[in-house]
């Protein structure tokens, strides 16, 4: 009933039809993405380590996450004996995770955006409900703005998927940036020479 | 009340006053700040006022083709054509799976519905989980923002909220503490809740899915966690094809809070292994609005909340003020125009400095708009007696020159020789917080005859 009513009154209101502008091509003056995508995602509190490959996740996650109980990673050989997600059934088992590995499709230099695919993160719940995530992104997978990037991406190719630019933050109590409302407390971003 | 009363009660508390007018100029500084640094920046907004007003020419067909799209996702499409038909489905959505505590990230539509009265109606526990949401529903008060919903609250009475509602040390009022605290509360909802709603930025029309942004991540540990999730959604959400999403996504948190982007961007296509998603495409009032041409163009916002910012008289008079769900500029011409509206006074809440029509990502008329509803019938009924008398007078008294003279001269004489207690008194609202130059002894047309007329 409402869908008739609805679609008939917008047909009786609606201004003479345009045609949608066509849209130019964007392009970044600044080369040096490595450096901006860096730059950025310190800006907006995330961490970022460079690594040489897979050989250093676990070296880097000793050193900065020293005394963390569970992790959890999307792909095995990403950290000697930690949980894997697909092991979990249902997400409310992954309220202890401390910290969770998962790879990113590639960043966006002008916002520290990092593009994850639900088979990226196994269950869509796991970039939110761990404690601190670690994304690992191959350094080569930059992109200048968010032009270029939906250019690369097909939105629904996955059931869903999601832009991450730095950890859960609020400042809903008098403008006071807090970091760690319901997400994420932290982001660390690994940002690889090598594909992992 | 109508807005120059209510603002009246908000500007005594003079320190208030000043203290939330500095809080929203800090963002409008922000805003200015990474909108500078993108070069293309007009473009962008040039861009998106084009898009908007083309989905706008041809709403129905892209909502015809969001719903096939979404269908074809797996997704259960929904049409509410007002708020209580909204709130309805929601309530049938729940009772099909049992479901009786709902947990929802931000979303201005079900303010404008009424849903959490609705639901608390029906036992459905409703929580809202965006901090300042929380906030605002613990404190029993309607958002006073679109973006920053607790803006008008010192974290001292958020303090003694919290102790009060979620049990926090008493004298407590460190934001990083209260913070924290809000977490574990809103932790343990998340967990065991069985069904959660978000509203939607933006819909896309070639793929039937929905983008949301938040940067606490509420929306989406909701979401992922509930077996069933709901989407609501105005009409006038949609962009026709992903790319669109470039321009707009570049344009929401630069001119929201100053940020280059929200934390969490998230595009929700299919229901979730084992789960259900449904999409409401709600109207209340909106396809009318679309009928009239000099106000339709209010319906390209994209609710950043930039106008409030900005706004000399949202930032001195507080969000409660404007008594309409969507407070601030934007609001003042949204709400005479909706069902929901009953507000004529609005549209004066406004001193037509056209700040906001700047900052607006959009670019909407928003203060030609408020001057067009100033001229509606209904609208002028509403300006304030006394104000109303004195145009009259002002009109009978321009259009007749001997007159206006007379007025003049003994205006000049008694301004100069009147004690300062006849003019700036209680009575004369003028006078409280302005000064009056020192009147000339001659009126310009005194100063002409004498000088350059004789000649
Ligand atoms: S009218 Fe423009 S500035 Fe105001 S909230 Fe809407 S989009 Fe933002």
């Amino acid at each position: 009933m409402s869908r008739a009513e609805i679609l008939k009154s917008i047909g009786k209101h609606k201004p003479p039809r345009r045609s949608l502008p066509e849209i130019p091509v964007f392009d970044t003056p600044n080369p040096d993405l490595l450096q901006q995508f860096r730059q950025v995602s310190e800006g907006i509190e995330g961490t970022v380590i460079r690594i040489s490959g897979r050989v250093e996740i676990s070296k880097a996650i000793h050193e900065k996450f020293s005394d963390v109980q569970q992790i959890a990673v999307s792909r095995s050989s990403f950290f000697p004996k930690a949980l894997e997600l697909k092991n979990f059934n249902d997400p409310h088992q992954l309220a202890d995770v401390d910290v969770a590995i998962l790879t990113g499709q590639f960043g966006v230099a002008e916002n520290g955006a990092i593009w994850l695919r639900e088979t990226d993160l196994v269950h869509r719940a796991a970039p939110f409900i761990c404690q601190h995530l670690v994304i690992v992104l191959h350094e080569k997978q930059l992109v200048a703005n968010m032009h270029q990037a939906y250019q690369r991406i097909q939105i629904d190719d996955n059931g869903y998927g999601v832009f991450i630019a730095g950890p859960s933050k609020t400042a809903d109590i008098e403008q006071s940036l807090i970091i760690g409302a319901h997400g994420a407390r932290s982001l660390t971003v690994l940002l690889s020479e090598e594909e992992c | 009340m109508n807005h120059s009363q209510s603002s009246e009660k908000f500007l005594r508390d003079k320190q208030r006053t000043g203290w939330h007018d500095a809080s929203l100029w800090f963002v409008r500084e922000k805003r200015d700040a990474v909108a500078k640094a993108v070069p293309e920046w007009e473009t962008l907004r040039t861009l998106a006022s084009e898009i908007k007003q083309q989905v706008l020419s041809d709403l129905d067909q892209y909502l015809i083709s969001f719903e096939k799209n979404a269908q074809k996702n797996g997704v259960h499409v929904h049409w509410a054509r007002d708020g209580k038909t909204h709130n309805e489905i929601v309530f049938n959505i729940l009772q099909k799976h049992h479901a009786r505590s709902l947990v929802k990230s931000k979303s201005m539509l079900t303010e404008e519905c009424g849903l959490n009265e609705f639901l608390l109606a029906n036992d459905i526990e409703v929580i809202d989980t965006d901090l300042g949401e929380r906030i605002v529903q613990l404190a029993e008060e309607p958002p006073s923002h679109i973006v920053m919903p607790a803006i008008h609250k010192k974290k001292a009475e958020i303090g003694e909220l919290f102790h009060q509602t979620i049990g926090t040390e008493k004298g407590n009022s460190d934001p990083a503490y209260l913070t924290e605290a809000a977490r574990q509360h809103l932790r343990e909802k998340f967990l065991r809740a069985e069904a959660a709603l978000t509203g939607v930025n933006f819909a896309i029309a070639e793929t039937g899915g929905v983008v949301v942004c938040t940067n606490e991540g509420n929306a989406d540990m909701g979401v992922h966690l509930a077996p069933l999730q709901i989407h609501s959604m105005g009409i006038e959400k949609i962009l026709p094809r992903a790319e669109h999403l470039g321009i707009f996504l570049r344009l929401l948190a630069r001119s929201a809070t100053g940020q280059l982007l929200t934390t969490y961007t998230s595009h929700y296509h299919r229901p979730k292994p084992g789960g259900e998603m449904h999409i409401i495409i709600v109207d209340n009032g909106r396809s009318e609005q679309l009928g009239q041409e000099k106000f339709r163009q209010s319906l390209c916002c994209i609710r950043c909340g930039a106008c409030m910012n900005t706004c000399p008289v949202y930032r001195r008079s507080g969000g409660h003020s404007y008594g309409s769900v969507i407070p601030g500029p934007i609001g003042s011409i949204l709400t005479p125009g909706m069902p929901i509206g009953g507000h004529p006074d609005l549209p004066f809440a406004s001193t037509l400095c056209g700040s906001c029509n700047d900052v607006c990502p959009v670019k909407i008329d928003i203060h030609q708009q408020l001057y067009h509803w100033r001229q509606h019938s209904e609208i002028r009924q509403a300006a304030a007696p006394g104000k109303k008398r004195l145009m009259q007078f002002a009109a009978w008294l321009f259009s007749h020159p001997q007159a206006y003279r007379l007025a003049g001269k003994t205006a000049r004489l008694f301004l100069r020789m009147l004690p300062r207690k006849a003019i700036y008194h209680r009575w004369n609202h003028w006078g409280l917080s302005r000064e009056l130059p020192v009147a000339p002894r001659e009126s310009f047309r005194e100063w002409y005859d004498k000088n350059e007329g004789k000649k």
